[in-house]
């Protein structure tokens, strides 16, 4: 990998008539990079997003794609990236084929080196026997797979994606995880928004967490469960209607404690070592999980728990 | 050449979303074919019918039949519904249904590229149905004059107006509920517009409103035109329509800017 940015922001704002949606957001992303925007709902990543494909413009701070400014480069900077919009909006009045092919004529690409591309991107994307079916009778993976295709119709320099496996099915999910590792091969730098933190973990180089439309806090997946969480979490539940008193009899066991409604979280190094402590002081738990440490506790820990919208 | 003087209504690139229109309209040729067949239904039902109960109509000195009289304003009225059922209805879907245009716009496209797209497209859409009227208007006799052919630029410069200013009308349109006040709009435009009788029928200062319905000043140009009756007034009402597109042009651009990259 080399160690040139190709995507470079700072103090980058976002306004929508009052509202801030971006507040200030630095991040520098390098060319074959795997990136990262993981957020709850209303974080501001769609807004991050647009504003680096070069769609909508920053209300403040800077911006360089490719080295060059998308507020004077807008067009150059799109031909030269590919995106996948949160929702499907692909052309329901045209065929599989055609939406890609329709979809490669806004770059200006050839007809015949399109016709070429299309075969390659329906094969890549699994498509080749709905060729000439109509959009409309695609299955949810079926639509965001072509419009992945799409997306690559221009052999982007870096694709971008927006929250791409929302709503699909696991075979659906893996499928696309598998496709977009090939892409990331061939040094294709991926810039994703997702709220799945697997899928944060297995795609991602690095990541950043965006909370309230400002980052709060960056690194490699490892890391951040390194800096924001402990080893492991046991989990305890028992048998009450109320977890909340046991929490002076089990907050010297853990480095941080957790009462949730239905169960009690303890964040430790040591699982088991634990839960075999806390069985001797003849604490009784009616179920015990030990787990590793995920970036789901990371998230959880540094956004809340409560509910975003 | 005037996308490259006027850089602010778009590009060459506009021309893709023409592209696209045909490639989506192959696939729905009846609904290009049936264009073809409004103009003869009207010059059929309203110029042949009539004619008959209505006589002669005085025009610019001469009397001329009923169907004369009217074949040019059913000729501007096919443009305006053309181009606003083009513009208004399909941008529509494309805006607020299908979100295609969000796809366009991370492309190369810039807002100003496919309202002007659109325009281009409803312009050639215009330009045959126009040019298969006139031919009609020819074949039934209801050409005043030769100088009819010059009512096909002014067609085609009507549904430049009308689809500018459809583009811009859909921007603000919220749901299909509130295509019925299109229709409030479009209606009392066709059967106020002294298309089918002329506008000294009106008290003056009625006709001084009616004067500026865009409907009108189309009618009147090509009535003109298709009896060869030049008057210097013509030049104001082709001015009158020219500038009601680029206005209209410039206000779509702005609003599909604020909707679709805020």
């Amino acid at each position: 990998m080399t160690a040139e940015p190709i995507l470079q922001a700072s103090d980058l704002v976002k306004r929508f008539g009052e509202s801030t949606a971006v507040d200030g957001v630095s991040f520098s992303i390098n060319s074959g990079e795997s990136f990262g925007f993981l957020g709850p709902n209303g974080a501001g990543k769609t807004s991050t997003m647009r504003m680096i494909s070069a769609v909508s413009q920053p209300t403040a701070g800077s911006l360089s794609v490719f080295g060059l400014d998308p507020r004077t480069h807008g067009p150059a900077i799109r031909g030269r990236i590919g995106v996948v919009p949160q929702e499907d909006t692909l052309e329901l009045e045209l065929s599989v084929r055609l939406n890609l092919e329709m979809f490669g004529r806004y770059f200006d690409i050839p007809r015949a080196v399109l016709r070429e591309r299309t075969a390659d991107l329906l094969a890549f994307t699994q498509l080749s026997e709905r060729a000439n079916d109509r959009v409309e009778d695609l299955s949810g993976g079926m639509k965001r797979r072509l419009t992945i295709a799409r997306a690559l119709i221009n052999q982007p320099e870096i694709l971008i994606l927006d929250e791409p496996t929302t709503g699909l099915d696991p075979q659906a999910r893996h499928l696309l995880w598998d496709r977009l590792y090939r892409l990331k091969r061939e040094g294709v730098t991926l810039i994703i928004t997702t709220h799945y933190m697997d899928e944060a973990e297995q795609l991602c180089d690095r990541l950043v967490v965006m909370d309230h439309g400002s980052i709060v806090a960056s690194g490699t997946p490892r890391e951040l469960i390194t800096h924001h969480s402990t080893r492991e979490v046991v989990e305890l539940r028992f048998n009450t209607d109320s977890h909340d008193g046991y929490h002076d009899r089990l907050a010297p066991f853990a480095q941080r404690l957790e009462i949730l409604p239905d169960r009690v979280l303890l964040y430790v190094d040591e699982g088991d070592e634990t839960l075999r402590l806390i069985h001797q002081e003849d604490i009784a738990p009616m179920s015990a999980l030990v787990r590793r440490s995920s970036l789901e506790d990371v998230f959880l820990r540094l956004t809340g728990r409560t509910l975003v919208d | 050449m005037l996308t490259r003087t006027l850089p602010q209504f778009g590009s060459r690139r506009s021309i893709r979303i023409f592209e696209r229109n045909l490639m989506v309209y192959r696939s729905q040729w009846l609904m290009l074919i049936s264009g073809f067949f409004e103009p003869l239904f009207y010059l059929l039902s309203i110029g042949i019918g009539l004619n008959h109960l209505v006589g002669s109509v005085p025009v610019g000195g001469r009397l001329v039949s009923y169907a004369t009289f009217v074949a040019p304003g059913m000729l501007a009225t096919s443009a305006m519904n053309g181009a606003t059922i083009d513009t208004i209805f399909n941008t529509f879907f494309r805006l607020k249904i299908s979100h295609s245009y969000d796809a366009v716009l991370s492309t190369p496209l810039d807002v100003t590229d496919v309202a002007l797209g659109e325009v281009w497209w409803a312009l050639a859409r215009a330009s045959l149905y126009a040019a298969s009227f006139i031919v009609c208007m020819v074949l039934l006799g209801d050409a005043g004059s030769a100088w009819v052919v010059l009512c096909w630029p002014a067609a085609i410069l009507t549904s430049f107006a009308f689809s500018a200013i459809g583009l811009a009308v859909c921007t603000y349109i919220r749901s299909w509920q509130d295509f019925d006040l299109v229709t409030i709009v479009q209606l009392p435009l066709f059967l106020f517009s002294a298309t089918f009788f002329p506008i000294s029928l009106y008290p003056r200062w009625l006709g001084a409103v009616v004067a500026v319905s865009p409907l009108y000043q189309s009618a009147a140009l090509m009535r003109g035109l298709s009896l060869g009756v030049f008057q210097w007034v013509m030049i104001g009402r082709a001015a009158y329509l020219a500038v009601l597109a680029l206005v209209g042009l410039r206000l779509a651009s702005n609003r599909f800017r604020r909707i679709l990259t805020p």
